[in-house]
Formats: C-alpha cells, structure tokens, sequence
C-alpha cells in the first residue's frame, strides 16, 4: 500500500509542470534571472578597471612632461579628461567623484629631470573604494621605471634604468590605508536599504490581491494614494532604523571615519528609502501573486547590487553597464554616502546624485499609482 | 423627482472581452426591501453586484444606486454601502477588533470607538474581541464581516453569498439580523443558492446567463413560472425515476426521500404520463411547486434560450 509508486511521482511531477506553465512570470524568471546573471557576472564585472577619469595639473610644461602623461595614457589607466592649473578646480573634481585621480607635474620637473633628482609626480587618488584605484596605482612603478626612457637619449642615457628617471608619489585620499570596511560599510547602508525596502512593499498589495482583501479596500472609499502612501510610511520608519543600526555598526564596530553631516545623510536617506519603496509598491502592482512580487523585486536587487558600484568598481563596467548604474538609486546613493561620510561632502557637492534619485521616485509612484487600480475592470 | 428606489438600474450590461456577464438588466429596489437574488454560479450575481457598489464599470446601461450615478459617482456610492464579498476578506493577522478598528477609520465614522464597541455588542463579538479574525470559524468570521460593513450605518448592504459555509443556526441567526436591519429601513441586495433564504426575502429576482428571468415575490416568482408538480409515493421509486425521464411532459423527476417530485409546464401531459407508467401501489398526487422546481426549470427553459 505505502511502496513507492512511480505513477503517482508522475502525477505531482505533471501537475508542478501544469503550474510552473501556467505562471509565465514565473517561468520568465526562471529563465531570465540566469540570463541576467551571466550578463552581469559575464560581461559587466571587471575587477581590474581601466580608462579611469584623471585630471592634470600642469606646473611644467617640457617635453618630459608630454611624454610622461602619453605613457600613463597608454597604459590604459588613466584618461586625463581636465587640464588644468589650479588646486581649487582639482580639489572640487575629486570631491565630486567626477576624477578618480589628480596627477600633479611639479614645478621644474624638466630641470629637475635632467639633473637626475627623480622628481616625484604626486598622484592624489579618490581611495574611498580601494578596489576602484589598487591596479592604476599597481601600474605606476612600471610606469615609473620606463615612461620617459625614450627621451633619455645619447648623454642622458645614464638617467635610465631602475628605479627610472621619475617617482610617483601616490596620495591615498579619504581612506589612506586602504580599509575595505571604509567603503563597503557605507555601501551597505544602501544594498541593506534596497534589499528590504523592495521586497517588503512588492509584498504589500500582491498580499492583499492574494487574501482577498483587496476587493474590499477598494469597496470603501479610500483613495489609491492613500493607500499607497500609507503602506510606504511605516516602513520608512523601519529604514530609519536599519540605517541608525548600521550608522552605529560603522562607528563602533569597523571605525569608519564620519567627517560629513549625519543630518544631511539622515535627510537623503530619506528620499533613498521612498525610492526603494515606490518600487517595491509598483512591482507590488504589477505581480499577481507574491511570489512572481519577490522575483521582480530580486530582478531588481541584482543589478542594483552588481552595477552600482557596490561590489566592483563602477568605472571597471563597460559603458552600458555604466547607463544601467546609473539609472539605478542605489548607484547615486553609494556615492551619497560615501562622499558624506569618507570625504565630507555637503549639500552642495551631493546634489548631483539627489536629482537622479528623486526623479526616480517620481517615475515609479506614477506608474505604481496609474497601475493601482480603484475599481476591479 | 424624488423616488424611494435605492437602486433604480436599467440595462446594465458588463461584458469581459467577448462574454457578456451580465445584459442588460433593470431593477428597482425599494427602501428597507430585502431583496433575494438567485442564480447559478456564473450567472452574474456577483459581477452585478460589484457594478451597485462601484468596483466595476458598466459597460452599459445607466441608473443610481442610493441617488447617485453608477457610472460617474461610484466614490459617493462606496461611502454608503456596505458590501459584503464572496470571499472573507478582512486581515486574517489582525484581530476582530483590529479589524474593526481599521474599517471605522478608513469611512472616518465619528465616535470611532463606541462605534467599535456597539458593533461588537451588536453582533456579540465582545468576548472574542481579541481573537485574530484567522482563526475563527466560518459562522464567526461571517459575523465578523457582516459587523465591519455595517459599521459606518450604510444605507444599503450588499451581500454576496454571505451564508456559504456557516451552520443553519448561524444562517437563522444571520437571518434575523438582516430582517432587524430591514425594519430600521436598511435595504437589502443579497445573492443565495439557498432557497430557505430565498424564501425570507421580500422580493426575488432570479438570474441565469446574465440575463434577469423573472422578479417578484416568491409567491409570484412560483405562480408565474406555470409549473405544475406531482408527488408519487409507494414502492420501487427507483426504477420509476428511470422510466420517467425523457417522457411526455416530464421536465424534472427530483427523488424527496421517501416520494419524488414530478414537474412539468404542461400538466395534461404529465398526468397522462404517470397515469401510464405508475405501478400498482404508486401513488401520485397534485401538490405545490416548490421554489427549487421552479428555479430548476426556470434555469434549464434559460439554457435553451441563452446557453
């Protein structure tokens, strides 16, 4: 009576095939997650980024100069995208994220050159993700050793060979020792945001779809943006609190440096959390069922957390890789968080990754409130 | 021009792709009436019903329901009916009182809490009042949904199924709470399989295909359908129930225990019938046509015109 029956393995086999094909978001999943994640894991990651934005900051303008930024340039790690002579316009650029590096050619270093003093160029880096400047800096010694061989002809021969006719000097800004923790703690602040944010509110109406509940919230009177608003604001509550937890974590646990405004951080989170939130509620719209929610809102984190920056280098991704980033909150988020609390930066040099963010918040609401249906047609 | 109809409807039709659900039907509903609406699964009771209280659009047709339009003013409809669904759906994780609670807030009714407080009376809920609504059981969790929609004083309630699955001592209890609430002028729009229930009504009005067969009282629901019904008693029913089907002017052989009920609209018909194929010692005698017979007949005459 109890043996084992192949036919009845067979008729549960059937029937879980009947369902799997019935749940076409589902099955999508099934075959679009591992898609997804060999286009990430495959193409988008690169641990060892090149092409990394420099600035130049000219004192000396020789033909030494000129041959030492053509060799950095040609080792395909530095792009020098400013060239410029002042400190304040290279001080701002690092700030704001928008140069990885700042190489200083010293006053005299032609003169300095040809007298055999192995002058230092100043490398000043924006170490606040190692991952992001350990090859480029890796490749400076190389550098070092040959950049201006070629110029070093018939007497000035002798300055060639090793250690090379020129030093760099590297400066580690905002994380000078190298600490992961410095840059991952921050970081995730935002992945711990998007990972629960999501998946909590994309459960939030499927739930009451699948209950049954839903037809008699929308018998009352209650509007779509009441309800929507509503199922948002207690869990921004919770936010709050996972970002004080890990606020209180970097500071006593992993000593992560906090030179900017907490206020300022506890402000922008703010708009973070309801971007992560107006997602959730409009995946939430979209599933028809809680588990095709929790699909869509990891069809989500994966991406969030593989190209932001969180992970791996943003500027290591190929450009596309980069569009997709940057279209995603946690990407403008992570550097929020760590310009504020690594590098200290205000209002002021935040406010380019606000407007992405916010504008986000408003493109998913729109959807989530149009897909929010107030009657059942 | 000021009428008493709470629900004055005419061809309200609502069609999902190429299916008709409900065609065009006209219905009027008179203050404090409890009205009964039967119909085979499918028929359109419930799609009609969501019509009334502004969870679907018509596709077509026109009218009010408590005065005001059900194409255009569905939000106003929503603040003064209560509508009970199908399907329990209060939050199964909240409490009784929770749930309560939350319905009271969401229609703003003033003096929330002694609003709660009476409901609860009302329906003797009280001492569960802390029980998570989950775990209840079908009789209490329909006590409880019945309580959260009465809760803002609706004019109209409107309840879908709301005895599938509850004992005939809750359903008698429920029962006599929809006909209290009648008296205090509350109207009734209420769908049934049960004809007992049918049969507590004012007035009925039975659907099959969407389309709207026949309303009146019962009485006149039974009378007008023509239906003439024998009842045949004796031994061997079994093989008879057999041998009449099919036959001259026998629309339906239903076994009643220990008799079987014969049915047709042509009387002549049947009695020669059964005058020709009872046995020796098989009694038949003219009775009353039930509701049932009727509704039977009613839906299977439905089948040939719309199915």
């Amino acid at each position: 009576m109890h043996r084992f029956t192949f036919h009845r393995l067979w008729a549960v086999v059937m029937k879980e095939f009947i369902q799997m094909r019935r749940d076409r978001v589902t099955f999508g999943m099934m075959i679009g997650i591992p898609l997804l994640q060999l286009m990430l894991f495959g193409y988008a990651i690169n641990s060892d980024p090149k092409h990394l934005p420099s600035a130049l900051r000219l004192a000396d303008q020789g033909p030494f100069t000129r041959t030492l930024v053509a060799e950095m340039q040609n080792s395909g790690y530095f792009d020098i995208v400013r060239i410029t002579d002042s400190e304040a316009e290279v001080e701002r650029l690092i700030r704001l994220g928008t140069v990885q590096f700042v190489v200083n050619i010293p006053d005299d270093f032609t003169r300095d050159v040809l007298r055999g003093e192995r002058p230092a160029v100043l490398v000043e880096a924006d170490a606040t993700d190692p991952a992001a400047t350990g090859p480029a800096i890796a490749a400076l010694n190389a550098i070092a050793a040959t950049a201006i061989d070629r110029d070093l002809t018939g007497p000035l021969r002798r300055l060639r060979g090793v250690p090379g006719a020129v030093s760099f000097e590297v400066h580690a800004h905002y994380n000078p020792e190298n600490i992961t923790q410095f840059n991952v703690v921050p970081g995730l602040m935002g992945v711990v945001l998007t990972m629960t944010m999501v998946i909590i509110t994309a459960l939030a109406i499927t739930r009451e779809r699948e209950r049954g509940t839903m037809e008699n919230l929308l018998a009352t009177p209650v509007r779509p943006f009441e309800v929507m608003v509503g199922k948002i604001l207690p869990y921004i509550a919770v936010g709050y609190v996972q970002v004080t937890l890990i606020l209180i974590a970097a500071k006593f646990l992993f000593h992560v440096p906090m030179v900017g405004s907490i206020g300022l951080l506890y402000a922008i989170s703010l708009l973070f959390i309801a971007a992560n939130l107006a997602m959730g509620i409009t995946f939430s719209t979209l599933a028809k069922n809680q588990l095709q929610a929790v699909q869509m809102a990891f069809f989500f984190f994966l991406p969030s957390i593989l190209l932001s920056g969180f992970m791996f280098p943003f500027r290591g991704m190929p450009e596309w890789a980069q569009w997709v980033g940057t279209c995603l909150p946690l990407t403008h988020f992570l550097r929020i968080v760590r310009g504020i609390l690594l590098k200290g930066n205000g209002m002021g040099e935040v406010m380019p990754e606000i407007w992405p963010i916010a504008l986000f918040v408003a493109v998913s609401m729109a959807v989530g409130v149009k897909r929010y249906r107030q009657t059942l047609d | 021009m000021k009428t008493d109809f709470v629900i004055d409807v005419a061809g309200v039709t609502k069609r999902f792709g190429a299916k008709t659900v409900v065609n065009g039907i006209d219905l009027q509903v008179e203050r404090g009436e409890i009205f009964g609406f039967l119909g085979p699964n499918g028929s359109g009771k419930t799609t009609f019903i969501r019509m009334l209280c502004g969870l679907l659009t018509p596709d077509g047709g026109s009218g009010t329901c408590l005065g005001h339009d059900i194409l255009t003013e569905q939000p106003l409809i929503k603040r003064e009916v209560g509508y009970m669904t199908q399907r329990f759906s209060y939050y199964e994780d909240m409490s009784i009182r929770e749930n309560l609670d939350f319905i009271a807030r969401i229609y703003a009714v003033p003096d929330r809490e002694e609003a709660v407080q009476r409901s609860l009376e009302q329906l003797r809920l009280q001492n569960r009042s802390h029980q998570l609504a989950g775990e209840l059981s079908g009789g209490w969790k329909q006590r409880l949904a019945l309580a959260a929609c009465l809760i803002h004083k609706p004019l109209l309630l409107l309840l879908d199924e709301p005895t599938a699955g509850v004992d005939p001592k809750a359903r008698r209890g429920f029962w006599d709470e929809i006909h209290r609430l009648s008296t205090e002028g509350i109207t009734v729009l209420v769908t049934t399989h049960y004809m007992d229930e049918a049969e507590r009504c004012h007035r009925i009005a039975c659907l099959a295909y969407g389309n709207l067969l026949v309303r009146g009282t019962v009485d006149e629901v039974v009378s007008s359908a023509g239906l003439a019904t024998w009842s045949v008693a004796g031994p061997d029913l079994g093989t008879l129930v057999g041998a009449l089907r099919g036959q001259a002017g026998v629309e339906q052989v239903v076994p009643f225990g220990n008799t079987i009920h014969v049915s047709g609209s042509d009387a002549a018909s049947l009695e020669a019938t059964l005058a020709r194929l009872c046995a020796p010692g098989q009694e038949f005698t003219r009775t009353v046509s039930g509701l049932e017979d009727v509704f039977i007949s009613l839906m299977d005459r439905a089948k040939d015109n719309f199915g």
